[in-house]
């Protein structure tokens, strides 16, 4: 296991490569930022702010492109070896994640939009509570990416059983709100998604910090059951 | 002597799909997955035959110490493949397997070379007649100038006092150097005549004439275009199906292309061996990891 941090004789493939990494971190960045938002624009009822949040997602949307386009050119012309392959390759992958993460903060904003539409349920605590804690997770996998941290990713993807522990307590209490009248049924059903969006919005972090234990370690942690590892 | 057969944990052999120039990656990806920690060893312990095992080289030359404690082995109809900077005794290294270190004045080796299970310097063991099994093919075309196509490549049968169909064999070794389309028309023109490429193709159906069954391949494309070098990497696919081949070179990308196993010399030392996909995605050795990732000086 190797993650050097030494410079290339070619300064020029260090520059590019740091770009590479600039770019994913500003979008890392803007997601977790598109989250926040569309968290905020649920529980505040502002409709304004979570048509920000879905105005804003065509620039993540140009920049998982632009990134794409950019591992492309550097495994064509750099032909890149070992960290550094691991590395472009892991970009290639956890860009999708990113972007994936910026449409499920869409889908939160669009469900805020439609609930303000009607007076508010009672308030569910645990919604703000697990919508803190997939924040935290793309967090957290997003700087073991910057670290290249395996420890980091490690934990970021433990923390993946809280949120989905918390996904299932926050489904039965919106069960519960629809059997007690039939009338929140509309509303709780699309709360339901939202808690859904967030715990699969979680579930694309665990799959950044999977990489980049891969980009760290070039183990591949993904699937040990289906692969007969454990 | 050594048994032919040993147990032991490197790659073993793996035949490979047939493809036009190089083949795809996924081929030897299936041969060597990497799912554990451990991705140069296979899941379990299999018999080897090992074709060449290296024991202990020490080489110098006078008093520069070229080789360093290097011990590794070549399983049969595999290729290795040698990487490392200049002077890293890449070729010294080689130059062991036949026995021509020893013909540089000056130049002194220790440890043990096995080919079959047989040590190079046992008694009895006719360096000129190791050459015929143990062939190479230099970084430069180095045709015979004044000889024809066709007497290049039987020139091994002639100094050796080979008998048999010598036409026979020239057209089997053009063949399957895969020049024999290009030349059949023209067996008795010059070999200059021929393009680098063509002669270096030549130069490896002169070394396949005498039967070898190790080539020792010294950066063979290092002179030759893109097209040239494609073919001569082709040609190592089809080879290794009969031969057992060390290839030195500079070229990262050749090695990863061609080899089963890749092996990292540097001053002297072997640094690190192993599958080829391990060494180009996930090398352990951190000068491994800077010299394939283009990190040094």
């Amino acid at each position: 296991m190797v993650f050097s941090k030494k410079q290339h004789t070619d300064k020029s493939f260090d520059a590019e490569l740091d770009g590479l990494r600039a770019r994913l971190l500003t979008l890392g960045g803007k997601v977790e930022s598109e989250i926040a938002a569309g968290v905020k624009a649920l529980i505040e009822r502002d409709s304004k702010l979570a048509e920000d949040v879905i105005g804003a997602d065509r620039e993540v949307n140009r920049m998982e492109v632009e990134i794409d386009e950019t591992c492309r050119r550097l495994l064509a012309l750099r032909q890149p070896a070992a960290s550094d392959l691991r590395f472009i390759t892991t970009a290639l992958k956890i860009v999708v994640d990113l972007e994936r993460i910026g449409d499920l903060a869409v889908n939160v904003a669009e469900r805020a939009i439609d609930l303000n539409q009607s007076p508010p349920l009672r308030p569910v605590h645990d919604l703000l509570k697990l919508a803190e804690l997939c924040q935290k997770q793309v967090r957290a996998a997003l700087d073991s990416f910057v670290d290249a941290d395996a420890v980091k990713a490690e934990l970021a993807i433990k923390d993946d059983a809280l949120v989905d522990a918390l996904y299932h307590t926050l489904f039965n209490e919106l069960l519960g709100l629809m059997l007690e009248d039939s009338k929140n049924i509309r509303r709780a059903t699309s709360l339901m998604f939202v808690a859904k969006h967030l715990e699969r919005l979680a579930d694309h972090a665990t799959n950044v910090a999977e990489m980049v234990i891969f980009m760290v370690k070039g183990t591949d942690v993904r699937h040990p059951h289906s692969r007969g590892l454990a | 002597m050594m048994t032919e057969t040993k147990f032991v944990t490197t790659m073993p052999p793996v035949r490979r799909a047939q493809h036009t120039t190089h083949e795809p990656a996924t081929a030897r990806t299936q041969a060597a997955l990497p799912e554990t920690e451990e991705p140069a060893l296979p899941a379990t312990v299999q018999a080897v035959q090992q074709k060449i095992e290296v024991q202990k080289l020490q080489a110098w030359f006078r008093n520069v110490h070229a080789l360093r404690d290097v011990s590794l082995s070549v399983p049969k109809n595999t290729v290795l493949a040698i990487i490392g900077p200049s002077g890293c005794g890449k070729s010294t290294f080689v130059r062991c397997i036949n026995r021509m270190h020893e013909l540089v004045p000056g130049a002194r080796q220790s440890g043990r070379i096995l080919v079959d299970g047989k040590d190079l310097h046992a008694r009895g063991v006719d360096p000129v007649d190791l050459r015929r099994r143990v062939g190479m093919v230099f970084q430069r075309p180095n045709p015979f100038p004044t000889l024809s196509i066709y007497d290049n490549v039987i020139a091994g049968l002639k100094l050796n006092g080979i008998g048999g169909n010598h036409q026979e064999i020239a057209e089997r070794s053009l063949r399957q150097a895969a020049l024999w389309d290009e030349v059949k028309d023209r067996l008795q023109s010059s070999a200059l005549s021929l393009s680098g490429g063509q002669q270096q193709r030549l130069c490896i159906a002169r070394a396949l004439a005498v039967g070898p069954d190790v080539l020792l391949m010294d950066e063979p494309a290092s002179a030759l275009d893109p097209i040239a070098t494609a073919k001569i990497e082709e040609l190592i696919h089809e080879l290794r199906q009969h031969l057992t081949i060390v290839i030195v070179t500079h070229n990262l990308q050749q090695a990863a292309r061609v080899a089963d196993s890749t092996a990292f010399f540097y001053m002297g030392e072997l640094i690190e061996h192993g599958a080829t996909e391990q060494i180009f995605t996930n090398p352990r050795e951190p000068r491994t990891e800077d010299y394939v990732t283009g990190k040094f000086g």
